[in-house]
């Protein structure tokens, strides 16, 4: 439901971003994204054509990294892949686990095409 | 760390970063919260929390989970020893702002019309509308949701989530991002529990510790006035820790919006 608005903080945080690099376009958003982050990535790349009209990132490609939820035990030190409602050791079992993967909700990376150098002579 | 922020990825392209290829384009790593204006928002909020000696607690639960009942049970009970404030999220009335003031404490009402949830500029917003320096606590009621609010920092120190018994003790495991979001979790009308004896607590908990959740988990009836002193202890405690001078008075571990993006 919160989709949207996290595409539009997303969306305002690229366009610092490509302003401060006097960007003229933005081609790329890459994403990380876990699955505890409390953002779905399908609803997010429904949000992104909606909320991208008009802004700098008009025509930007969208890349969501979905990664994997990963826990490290406090008990025993093992380390495995996990769901989301079960961070339990697969090891002995303990429920004293650290989160080392799966809550992130990142801006990776912009790809930017520049004023300057492009030009409309390069454009495809 | 780097398995955890994934800058281990980043670190091999970062050579990539400003370089321009044949077509002009170049790629910037920025490697941010994706929700770094709120959460740039919820960080000052705390700050000015911390400077007026605020403590601030978020309380989350689904719709009707009874987070009004128990603010009106608490500010009967902190009657005379703890000032309180309270801002109240909701998409539409005044209705439990109303019924905070009609208790005595301070309330301002957000409604956000159609957001599932508050965020920080919303907060931030009603700050100024209220006196801070003259409160202890200030409790923000966010709109009655298990999924949004989860991800949005207001700048509290503290989440509290309520599950109230009609609700089931399988919501854990059902909404996990907002389970392990909780300091601590309230299993509220608990007087109900004789009735909805399908309902088991030892579940929820279970439900509770595996989401890796060190969270106290209480039970309570806010309407029968019931259990209500564990509760208030635990607020006693965090305040009493809160105002030790120097202390840097750290926000939830559990939460995963607060861990620290480089």
């Amino acid at each position: 439901m919160h989709e949207l608005s996290v595409c539009q903080a997303m969306l305002r945080e690229v366009a610092r971003v490509a302003a401060g690099h006097d960007a003229a376009a933005v081609r790329r958003i890459v994403l990380r994204l876990g699955p505890l982050s409390g953002v779905e990535p399908d609803l997010l790349a429904e949000a992104f054509p909606l909320a991208r009209a008009g802004t700098v990132a008009d025509g930007a490609e969208l890349v969501i990294e979905r990664l994997p939820i990963r826990v490290r035990c406090d008990t025993c030190g093992a380390e495995n892949e996990a769901a989301a409602n079960r961070l339990l050791c697969s090891a002995c079992g303990d429920w004293h686990t650290r989160l080392i993967s799966g809550d992130e909700l990142l801006l990776v990376c912009v790809e930017l095409e520049s004023n300057a150098e492009c030009g409309m002579a390069n454009a495809e | 760390m780097c398995d955890t922020c994934g800058c281990n990825v980043t670190h091999g392209n970062a050579h990539l970063a400003h370089e321009k290829d044949a077509h002009g384009r170049s790629a910037v790593t920025v490697l941010k919260d994706l929700l770094s204006e709120n959460d740039r928002a919820a960080a000052h909020n705390r700050a000015h929390f911390d400077a007026h000696g605020v403590l601030a607690v978020n309380l989350m639960s689904a719709p009707g989970a009874g987070k009004t009942a128990l603010l009106e049970a608490t500010i009967e009970a902190l009657e005379g020893e703890l000032r309180l404030a309270v801002i109240e999220g909701d998409l539409e009335t005044e209705n439990d702002a109303n019924r905070i003031r009609a208790k005595g404490v301070p309330a301002y009402q957000i409604t956000t019309g159609t957001a599932c949830h508050l965020d920080a500029h919303m907060v931030h917003g009603a700050l100024h509308h209220m006196a801070l320096d003259d409160a202890d606590i200030l409790f923000v009621e966010n709109v009655g949701n298990l999924v949004c609010p989860a991800a949005f920092d207001l700048g509290q120190h503290r989440n509290v989530v309520l599950l109230s018994v009609p609700e089931g003790d399988d919501k854990p495991a059902k909404y996990p991002v907002m389970f392990r979001a909780a300091d601590l979790v309230l299993l509220t009308k608990a007087d109900l529990l004789p009735v909805l004896d399908d309902f088991d607590p030892a579940r929820a908990e279970a439900n509770l510790r595996a989401l890796a959740s060190p969270a106290p988990l209480f039970q309570l009836s806010a309407k029968k006035r019931i259990g209500l002193d564990a509760w208030l202890g635990w607020l006693r405690g965090q305040l009493q820790q809160f105002k030790v001078p120097g202390s840097k008075f750290k926000v939830g571990v559990t939460a995963p919006r607060f861990r620290s993006v480089p």
